[in-house]
């Protein structure tokens, strides 16, 4: 049995244990994707009344009345509003803490890893919990700029790893041969050293935005009165998901794949 | 200047951190220990016996959690394993658009998939009640609002991170070292469970911290898939906070539930380095 050469008899039996595996993985991807499936097909769905939970038709009806709920279309306006500010400032101070941490050996360095770390895996609901905690204490109201706040924090960490891992990875003599040839450091900078981690930095903003548009529980906490497009879904899966959610959830799920292919495709044709 | 440069690089981030992330913390447990309530305020008074209260009343839900947590971390690696050891090895030159298939559902929104998942469960939805006209399963046999569908939603959810880091550290293999053991004479099998499998642990590792945190301090899969028999400390937590306002019970508990997932999760990541998990967890 352990001889290599006889594998002969072995072919079949071990062909069947691979098909078995193929076989199981496409299941396991079916079964991701069953209700992403749902979702989409019953934003066509003729349904009479707000709960759409039978089959009754085709329609595109729905696509023009986007707008019949005004919460509906604030929430989106508020969930694109916060992810695109979080984004900003998340890609900012997390590039500067990744240049810091993947170039430089410093006093703090291990505390701010650690800090880092914990913002990753301490639970969202901690997190928002401890939040909410502090503004209640400080008097502050919560609401749209409290859930900005929240959401840097929680992608702070992705962009900060991110940007450090290209920041290690670089190659120090081209900024070395930079600086040969009389560029100051403010030019070898923005020249040289920044469109090198710049993969590193979209990357990272694209995590962000991400995790800001899809977050539910720590902007539960800290979002008062103001409402996100997750909230709202929150909100109405006791009285009915309009079709509306299933076009809009529809919409967003295509942009994020839209992304993600021309992403791979790049990176595929980069190596 | 020169010298200044990481402490200026860092400031904004490390202040964003402190402030939000470690002071945050302070004030929960000082919350933890105040009396009062939201008309009246509260008042710092350093009593303990709300933690000692807040974990008997709740202790059930508590266990709970931390039991749906560890088996869906269980189910989630028994079923990332082979879908990462396939992808790694049998990929091919498509690995990267395998991975994207199983990243892509996770572009919906977390709320909007559980919500789909209500939908397609439901007792008169589109899997059972075909099920039932055809006469397969019983009239009154329902999958919402039990232990099955909230684990089940559980897993849907997370299972992304158990499939990456377990991904990555099998890719990482070099193939060699796994022919080099069948040139030894190491059956399949061995080559496996003697080669691979250890070589994997790190991911598997990092999947494990990166599923069961969040499982277990979940409220939203409880809270549409479950029902009144399946509460766990995230939803006593939110209505807590959020509903009822009772501020101090629901600190303590929070707090309680931080310090056991961190004790654990640092215990945890100096055992395997804390750099290799929070490189493996960022991916």
């Amino acid at each position: 049995m352990s001889t290599p050469e006889i594998t002969r008899p072995r072919v079949p039996r071990v062909r069947f244990g691979e098909r078995l595996l193929r076989g199981y993985v496409w299941l396991v991807i079916a079964w991701l994707f069953l209700p992403i499936v749902v979702m989409i097909v019953f934003g066509f769905n003729d349904t009479a009344s707000k709960s759409n939970v039978t089959w009754q038709g085709f329609t595109l009806r729905w696509w023009g009345r986007l707008g019949d709920y005004p919460e509906l279309v604030g929430a989106v306006v508020n969930s694109l509003k916060v992810a695109l500010l979080a984004t900003l400032i998340t890609t900012v101070i997390g590039t500067l803490m990744g240049l810091a941490l993947g170039r430089y050996r410093f006093r703090g360095q291990g505390a701010t890893n650690l800090a880092l770390f914990a913002a990753i895996a301490s639970p969202e609901l901690v997190m928002g919990a401890s939040l909410l905690s502090l503004f209640v204490s400080a008097g502050v109201d919560t609401g749209f700029w409290t859930v900005v706040v929240a959401h840097v924090l929680f992608s702070l960490s992705f962009v900060a790893i991110t940007v450090r891992a290209r920041v290690i990875g670089l190659d120090r003599s081209v900024e070395e041969a930079a600086r040969d040839l009389g560029a100051s450091t403010w030019i070898t900078f923005w020249r040289v050293t920044f469109p090198m981690i710049l993969p590193g930095v979209v990357s990272g903003a694209l995590l962000a935005f991400a995790l800001s548009i899809d977050d539910f529980v720590i902007t539960q906490f800290t979002s008062g009165a103001m409402e996100t497009f997750p909230l709202w879904i929150w909100g109405a899966t006791r009285i009915g998901i309009p079709p509306q959610v299933n076009i809009l959830g529809t919409l967003i799920f295509a942009v994020g794949v839209v992304i993600a292919v021309v992403n791979t495709v790049t990176a595929r044709r980069r190596t | 200047m020169k010298r200044l440069a990481p402490y200026l690089l860092i400031l904004p981030g490390g202040l964003w951190l402190l402030i939000f992330l470690v002071v945050p913390m302070v004030f929960m447990a000082s919350v933890s220990t105040q009396e009062g309530d939201i008309i009246n305020g509260f008042v710092q008074t350093f009593d303990f016996s709300v933690y000692g209260d807040a974990l008997t009343r709740y202790q059930t839900q508590f266990l709970r959690s931390v039991g749906y947590g560890l088996v869906g971390t269980v189910v989630s690696i028994a079923m990332a394993y082979p879908v990462a050891y396939w992808i790694a090895f049998r990929g091919g030159s498509r690995k990267s658009t395998y991975l994207l298939l199983v990243l892509l559902p996770f572009f919906v929104s977390f709320v909007l998939r559980t919500v789909s998942w209500k939908f397609l469960l439901a007792d008169d939805g589109l899997l059972l009640s075909p099920l039932k006209s055809m006469g397969l399963v019983a009239q009154d046999f329902h999958v919402l609002q039990t232990t099955v569908a909230v684990i089940g939603g559980l897993v849907y959810n997370y299972l992304p991170f158990m499939i990456l880091p377990i991904y990555v550290a099998l890719e990482r293999i070099d193939p060699r070292v796994v022919e080099a053991a069948q040139d030894l004479y190491a059956a399949r099998s061995q080559a496996f469970t003697k080669v691979v499998l250890p070589l994997s642990l790190p991911g598997v590792f990092a999947g494990v911290l990166m599923t069961f945190v969040p499982m277990t301090a979940d409220y939203v899969n409880a809270g549409i898939l479950g029902g009144p028999s399946n509460t766990m400390i995230g939803n006593i937590i939110q209505t807590e906070y959020l509903v009822n306002t009772d501020y101090p019970t629901a600190a303590a508990l929070s707090f309680t539930l931080m310090a056991v997932m961190l004790v654990g999760i640092f215990a945890y990541a100096r055992a395997l380095g804390t750099e290799n998990v929070l490189e493996a967890a960022a991916r």
